[in-house]
């Protein structure tokens, strides 16, 4: 995958760089198991401070996206495997929410809502 | 945690007028610091204190654990500094300057300023006056690499580099502190590349270090906050973390460093139609921030200035 730095955005660099990885994981660019950059590298390719980057690894790993194996590098773990069930459900819910809040404000009716988001689910790989 | 930077109390004074006042700063071994400040807002006045060109009114200043007034030979050859404008002797020929330079070091590493300059393609018999602005640049890192140095103080030191070579020497800066406990402190007025590289921020406001934490953290902490009236906006009260306000019609529009539950709950007691937190980029919350204290009493008489707050800390996580 292609990582992208923009330092005029609003979101710290962390931040952009773990939306991007949990982005091409959405898209099935990354799958469970593929092997990330090495801090170093990324730090150089991206002309970005390592901590940086190690930052946005270690956010990731946190959330149970990525899973460090000494010694061999930083992988992507296999979807959803590190939080319950309710919890992830928790935190799809508030997304979704947030989501129908700005489709109602934009005044879509919900069946135009409907139809987009299906349309939209055939950019993304889903767990079968 | 050791410091390669520190100063107690750093004061100086051109005629009557502190243009460092009593700084304290504490630069953490191994870190990238970025050291940012409006023009005049002495930040050239602390690098050349902490390098020794000038010396202090008050306070002392520590480079690498020994102090900057009786810094030995040994100690200062750990040290780099490139100085604004990359000054270097315009009638020397790369090759003369090696020549001169070398004997002050005793790791001067000749390979890896032969890499420098064989990378930047610079011809070393060429006088060094005769070579534009970004490739004396690219001298004065050889130069300031060559010795292996363990802490780098440059000043502005990607200062009129067009953006190829900007990016070459922000790379050199990354391949630096990929080495083990190299501590960098440079001062900038580009905010991208302060983002990419600095790790940590120091903002010096007339002289005064008003901000120093890690860079996401200011950037969080930033926000302009908008509050709508439904009629002409009343004046601005004083409200914890504010930097500055400014009536603008039937809005107020707010710049707070850390705003949180508690402000809002303040602001809500103006009975306001609707209050909207913008996010800001780290070059926007550096202008909102920087540019603050004078806006906030522009109407009111400024008999009680209440100083910027100063944002300290480490920061989540």
């Amino acid at each position: 995958m292609e990582f992208a730095v923009n330092t005029s955005d609003r979101e710290p660099i962390y931040r952009q760089l773990a939306e991007q990885v949990r982005a091409a994981i959405a898209r099935g660019q990354l799958t469970a198991g593929d092997r990330l950059p090495s801090v170093r590298e990324l730090s150089r390719t991206l002309v970005v401070n390592p901590n940086t980057i190690a930052r946005t690894y270690t956010d990731l790993e946190r959330e149970g996206v990525l899973h460090t194996r000494p010694g061999l590098g930083v992988f992507v773990a296999a979807p959803g495997s590190e939080l319950t069930r309710p919890v992830r459900k928790k935190r799809l819910v508030e997304r979704i929410d947030g989501l129908l809040t700005e489709a109602v404000h934009l005044a879509f009716t919900r069946d135009e809502t409907r139809e987009l988001i299906e349309d939209r689910m055939t950019q993304f790989q889903w767990k079968t | 945690m050791t410091y390669a930077i520190e100063t107690r109390g750093l004061t100086k004074y051109y005629g009557n007028k502190a243009v460092v006042r009593s700084l304290d700063l504490k630069i953490p071994t191994g870190c990238v610091y970025g050291f940012l400040g409006r023009n005049g807002a002495g930040k050239s006045t602390t690098i050349k204190l902490l390098t020794g060109m000038i010396h202090a009114d008050h306070g002392e200043a520590t480079l690498l654990g020994e102090n900057v007034a009786t810094l030995s030979n040994v100690t200062r050859a750990r040290v780099a500094y490139i100085a604004e404008g990359h000054p270097l002797y315009g009638w020397m020929t790369i090759n003369q300057l090696e020549q001169f330079t070398r004997p002050f070091y005793p790791h001067w590493n000749r390979e890896l300023f032969d890499r420098i300059i064989d990378h930047f393609e610079l011809s070393r018999k060429q006088k060094v006056r005769r070579f534009s602005n970004g490739q004396r640049a690219q001298v004065s890192l050889a130069v300031a690499l060559a010795p292996d140095p363990e802490l780098l103080i440059l000043d502005d030191p990607t200062l009129g580099l067009d953006t190829v070579v900007r990016r070459d020497f922000l790379e050199s800066m990354i391949q630096i502190i990929q080495r083990e406990g190299r501590t960098i402190l440079f001062s900038s007025h580009n905010l991208g590349d302060v983002e990419r590289v600095a790790e940590r921020i120091g903002v010096l406001v007339d002289g005064v270090l008003r901000v120093d934490c890690p860079t996401d953290h200011f950037k969080e902490m930033v926000k302009l906050v908008i509050v709508e009236f439904a009629s002409q906006a009343p004046p601005v009260p004083e409200l914890p973390g504010l930097v500055s306000g400014q009536v603008n019609g039937r809005r107020w529009e707010l710049v707070f460093a850390g705003y949180g539950e508690s402000q809002a709950a303040l602001l809500q007691q103006h009975k306001p139609t609707a209050i909207d937190q913008v996010e800001l980029n780290l070059e926007d919350a550096f202008i909102a921030y920087t540019r603050g204290r004078r806006r906030l009493f522009a109407n009111d008489p400024p008999a009680a200035p209440t100083p910027a707050p100063v944002l300290v800390g480490n920061g989540p996580g």
